[in-house]
């Protein structure tokens, strides 16, 4: 018996299927990128006996957020699109400066025995501050040494950190620049318990 | 003369369809592979804060989300309009959190623990209180990777 031809399946519909499941995904999918503000919580604290270390008044640079979302930055009432440039002034610090942060000498990759600002930002809200607003005094004390790093990390390697960054891939060098920039402007965000909710 | 007439006497020719349903593969395929399903369905109201400093966030499968908010409109009349805490699919209070950050370990590979980021997902207008709650638990529990989500912009406004 000779064996018939299979007759042709008709494809006409598929691209009528195809277009079906491409709306589906093309109404579910979210685009959105995750991105955010990453900071490392401090370890928990085991032995409460233990006093804290005794920090200058000169090394700390003070904010309080209040519950008005009010702030006040080394006892200054502060907006908050001035406090990074007030930061920043902080944390390059002045030497000659008694009101600045103090100087110690340390080991710095590269650089070698190079005195290295002791400064600290210390961060209080208060229960009642609005996320909002925290948030944005984290960003701008973030930027503040992002910026401070930028500038120095210009000035000595002719690179922002993002340049030496995608360089570090591939270079043991930039990799040391940029752990050298870090260990001249430490990133220290000390955030105190927060108040309890008050009005004022 | 006659050469012209002779075109137009031709009509048209169909265009061919026959790779339609390629084009519109690819653009499937393309769909399919970028999507990614919402795991959680939101009871509280998120609209997240804005930033200038942020970072992307990395290997999705490595973070896993806290959300703090208000309750959504349809459950304000139940649960009133204060700010809580989602986990998963279910409100939670800031004291099931040791557990959660405990059960999402578990579901990752041990290698990659030290690695695992738990991202706030908090409202503008929740109150510091709830989230420095959230904080000292996640402290606690030594889950000490943290982000803040937020969004990108240009410039901060007072």
């Amino acid at each position: 018996m000779a064996r018939r031809e299979a007759p042709e399946i008709n494809a006409g519909s598929m691209a009528d299927i195809a277009f079906l499941l491409l709306i589906f995904f093309l109404v579910t999918t979210t685009m959105d990128v995750d991105t955010g503000l990453t900071r490392k919580l401090p370890p928990p604290i085991e032995d409460l006996t233990e006093d804290p270390p005794e920090v200058k008044q000169r090394n700390v640079f003070q904010v309080l957020v209040n519950a008005n979302d009010d702030l006040l930055v080394e006892g200054d009432v502060m907006k908050v699109s001035n406090l990074r440039e007030e930061a920043k002034k902080f944390i390059i610090g002045d030497s000659k400066d008694e009101s600045m942060p103090e100087f110690k000498v340390t080991e710095v990759p590269i650089f070698g025995k190079i005195p290295v600002s002791k400064q600290i930002v210390s961060l209080q809200n208060d229960r009642g501050t609005s996320y909002e607003m925290y948030i944005k005094v984290q960003n701008e004390l973030v930027a503040a040494y992002n910026e401070v790093r930028d500038e120095y990390a210009q000035e000595k390697f002719g690179f922002t950190m993002a340049e030496l960054e995608k360089k570090a891939e591939l270079s043991k060098k930039a990799e040391q620049q940029i752990k050298a920039v870090k260990k001249v402007y430490p990133q220290r965000i000390s955030e105190a318990e927060p108040k309890d909710k008050g009005g004022n | 003369m006659s050469k012209f007439k002779k075109k137009k006497g031709g009509g048209q020719p169909a265009i061919s369809t026959a790779s339609l349903p390629d084009i519109v593969f690819m653009l499937l395929f393309f769909f399919m592979v970028t999507t990614v399903m919402r795991e959680v369905t939101l009871k509280v109201e998120v609209k997240t804060p804005q930033a200038t400093e942020v970072n992307k966030l990395e290997r999705k499968s490595l973070v896993s989300y806290i959300y703090i908010g208000k309750p959504i409109k349809t459950l304000q009349d139940q649960l009133g309009t204060a700010d809580r805490i989602q986990l998963n699919d279910a409100f939670a209070s800031d004291k099931e959190i040791i557990a959660f950050v405990e059960a999402e370990r578990e579901q990752t590979n041990p290698a990659e623990v030290p690695l695992m980021t738990f991202s706030i997902k908090a409202d503008k207008e929740a109150e510091m209180g709830i989230v420095t709650d959230v904080k000292q638990e996640l402290r606690k529990a030594n889950a000490l990777k943290l982000n803040y989500s937020t969004g990108k912009t240009d410039k901060i406004v007072d």
